[in-house]
């Protein structure tokens, strides 16, 4: 019994695409760990010696909240936002990897495949980008 | 305390609750929140958000070995990812309605179950007949042994889909990757071997945590100054596991983290009761 993974559905073959998702994986976890190390050290360089007590939630209080506030504050040399950038880019590896199996199966002209990707998708891309639940 | 001392101090628990993760099999997310709550003094909600980033981190990292090794089942990680996206989204829904002392209890529970799974001996299932809907959904597969391709077939898979909604839930209300309950649903459910269980959990965690910290990131719960050290922590701990995975006494270690999470379990049932945390 041939493994039905092995058969090539149009370009690729599921074992070429799991090669590729394994090396996107890496990468983004890679990328994000570089991210948060940059911000980590300033934060520990310019904030070190602040008192902190996380006892109390203040999280609404926040200014890194949305992907484009942390953006735009990493861009403007903000550490805290640097380490968040980087926790963002962590959370968004596993989005970027369901986006690529979604590219894999169009490749594949998987029809069912497609429809239940798409749909993973759509409910991280609405947790990511909306925030809301 | 000073942040340079308190992110020192929760970095190098969180290296070892990684390190002793990754060793027993069981991953550091389930110690990771109890430790900052009982142990630092931290809210429940930002040791949530720092605890699920710490879970992408290392299901990623391992999940990128296991996927090129071919023992993960891709179709069936994302048609449950649709069970544990959804759940997650629901469970962050819910976080924000229920108490803390409600929450607490909970992650006890889990931590009792976890402990209590982590001795059940484990034992291959035989290759039957697969479920009618394993074959219309393509999830049957076949993954290496010794050198040659064994295929099996996905039994149970609308009990396994209802058990991955509850894995997406307790994954966004505690902050963790529940492993334990997604590996129930593919090994005792739907039947599929060890390794591909394992792995294919490993391939869910994820996408699972990532659906319910996009939410929290809105909410404010993931605050970078506590969430670097649990993270780097957590991570480097995990890849040192993994490094010294062969030599290390598993079966002493596993005893020992059974331990810690017994005693985690209790504390977090006695908080939850009595409302301390």
């Amino acid at each position: 019994m041939t493994d039905p993974r092995d058969v090539k559905r149009g370009r690729w073959s599921d074992h070429e695409v799991e090669q590729v998702i394994g090396r996107l994986l890496q990468l983004g976890v890679l990328i994000a760990t570089a991210v948060v190390i940059v911000g980590a050290a300033g934060v520990l360089l310019h904030h070190g010696s602040t008192p902190v007590d996380f006892r109390v939630f203040a999280g609404e209080s926040s200014p890194w909240r949305s992907v484009g506030a942390v953006t735009s504050g990493a861009l403007h040399g903000s550490f805290p936002a640097i380490v968040q950038l980087g926790l963002v880019l962590l959370i968004a590896t596993p989005v970027a990897r369901v986006a690529l199996t979604l590219g894999a199966f169009l490749a594949q002209k998987d029809r069912l495949y497609v429809a239940l990707t798409a749909l993973v998708l759509a409910l991280l891309l609405y947790g990511l980008i909306w925030g809301r639940a | 305390m000073t942040l340079a001392l308190f992110a020192l101090l929760v970095a190098f628990g969180s290296f070892a609750a990684g390190l002793l993760g990754a060793l027993t099999g069981l991953g550091g997310g389930i110690v990771v929140v109890p430790m900052l709550t009982l142990l630092f003094g931290v809210n429940l909600r930002y040791a949530i958000g720092a605890s699920l980033v710490s879970v992408i981190a290392t299901s990623s990292g391992a999940a990128a070995a296991y996927v090129r090794e071919g023992y993960t089942n891709v179709r069936v990680g994302i048609f449950l990812e649709v069970a544990t996206t959804t759940g997650a989204l629901v469970g962050a829904a819910l976080a924000g309605l229920i108490p803390t002392s409600a929450l607490a209890v909970l992650f006890g529970l889990v931590l009792l179950y976890t402990a209590w799974r982590s001795f059940q001996p484990r034992e291959e299932h035989l290759t039957l007949e697969p479920h009618p809907w394993a074959t219309k959904l393509r999830l049957n597969g076949s993954y290496p042994v010794a050198g040659r391709m064994q295929s099996y077939a996905v039994q149970q898979v609308p009990t396994g889909f209802v058990v991955m909604l509850v894995a997406g839930v307790l994954s966004a209300l505690l902050g963790i990757g529940s492993g334990v309950v997604k590996v129930l649903a593919m090994d005792r459910a739907m039947q599929l071997p060890f390794k591909v269980s394992t792995t294919t959990s490993n391939f869910m965690i994820g996408v699972t945590a990532a659906a319910s910290a996009g939410v929290y990131l809105h909410r404010g719960y993931i605050e970078p100054s506590l969430a670097f050290p649990v993270m780097l922590g957590v991570l480097g701990g995990a890849l040192t596991g993994a490094r010294i995975l062969g030599r290390a006494n598993t079966l002493w270690l596993r005893r020992l983290f059974t331990a810690v999470v017994v005693v985690l379990a209790m504390e977090m049932l006695y908080k939850g009761a009595t409302g301390g945390l």
